[in-house]
């Protein structure tokens, strides 16, 4: 359809449906009142049953623990989607491309970039690592933790170059990283079936609340689900990094 | 106005959906998906809040302190994990459309036109 005909037909339609969806929404409890019960409940028990004082980190590893596990393999396979994506094929040639705009000079890293992405370095893996071992006490957890864990290697390709980046993030130490993270959560899960509880059931006696072994299972899985986040994030910033790299030349 | 939050959701929505039926750049077309993906962010949030209750993190809090609900700010959790894994495929996708088509725009892509 062509663009000028496809525009009306939108905003009809678009009109009827937002009509629609906003009537459908306000079938919904009013805003500020909210009515139950499963908030309730989890605030309630989050603290006494497992000493976990993040209920979302409670919720999201221990009382929904299975569904996580899908969530991280959503992850997981769409690294993988990305990385088959954009290997390179036997025999695929790749024209060197103008990656600047006509007329304008490439612009190296300042010296400023340089100082401070480097001074950042070892603040930004020291934070990742405090936000994943302390989902369990206030909010953070694998996913945040692994993202910001993964920012990291950024940074030594932003104050260096993709040399570097290879070396301190090497696929051969970051893709066996992933799996490893991946693979982790599922053995947590199936220890608790080996010592006759159910999948994935908190089988480590509960500390109390505020501790970084607080939670049971909870801090454990949140440290294989900082490995598998860190480690795909690192995987698709080579990934992309080699493809916008591979049309420059060297750096 | 009890449901403002709501018309914010349906705005997000259909002004997301507006930018990808209208795009002209598979890169914006992408950035589209994730407004209308922030408006399911905004809708579960508000199903969520309870007036005068705080974040459900319940540390140096004495029991019994209102909190908003949980499930849905772990689900909002997984709705953004899922938007930067879909993101990062829709840009490989563009990555490997502008290999082959030599172009961004989803209306030069001649193999696809219907």
């Amino acid at each position: 359809m062509r663009r000028s005909a496809r525009l009306p037909v939108f905003f009809v339609a678009a009109g009827g449906f937002a009509a629609l969806f906003l009537a459908g929404l306000r079938g919904l409890p009013p805003f500020q009142q909210y009515r139950g019960p499963y908030g309730y409940v989890l605030n309630a028990i989050s603290v006494p049953q497992r000493g976990i004082t993040d209920v979302v980190s409670a919720v999201n590893f221990d009382f929904r623990g299975f569904d996580t596990l899908g969530e991280e393999y959503i992850l997981f396979t769409s690294v993988i989607g990305v990385v088959a994506l954009l290997r390179r094929l036997a025999g695929e040639t790749r024209p060197a491309q103008e990656q600047t705009a006509p007329g304008r000079p490439e612009v190296e890293t300042s010296d400023a970039t340089r100082v401070f992405t480097l001074t950042l370095v070892g603040m930004v893996t020291l934070f990742g690592l405090y936000i994943v071992s302390h989902g369990q006490i206030s909010p953070g957890g694998g996913f945040q933790g692994g993202t910001i864990l993964a920012t990291s290697p950024l940074m030594v390709y932003l104050a260096g170059d993709f040399e570097s980046f290879r070396r301190i993030a090497s696929t051969r130490l970051v893709e066996p990283a992933e799996a490893l993270g991946a693979a982790g959560y599922a053995f947590i899960g199936l220890a608790a079936m080996a010592l006759g509880f159910a999948f994935l059931y908190n089988f480590i006696p509960q500390v109390g609340p505020g501790t970084v072994i607080s939670g049971g299972t909870v801090a454990l899985i949140d440290a294989t689900v900082g490995l598998e986040v860190a480690a795909g994030f690192v995987l698709l910033l080579t990934t992309f990094l080699e493809e916008f790299l591979s049309g420059r030349g060297s750096r | 106005m009890t449901f403002y939050p709501y018309v914010i959701v349906v705005w997000l929505f259909v002004i997301g959906l507006y930018g990808i039926v209208s795009s002209r750049n598979l890169i914006h077309l992408t950035i589209c998906l994730s407004i209308i993906q922030s408006s399911t962010y905004v809708l579960l949030l508000s199903i969520g809040y309870q007036k005068g209750a705080g974040a459900p993190v319940l540390l140096h809090v004495p029991p019994g302190t209102p909190a908003v609900d949980p499930v849905v700010q772990a689900l909002v959790l997984t709705d953004i994990v899922v938007e930067v894994t879909v993101t990062a495929l829709l840009l490989a996708l563009a990555i490997q459309a502008h290999k082959r088509f030599g172009t961004l725009d989803p209306d030069e892509l001649r193999v696809l036109r219907g």
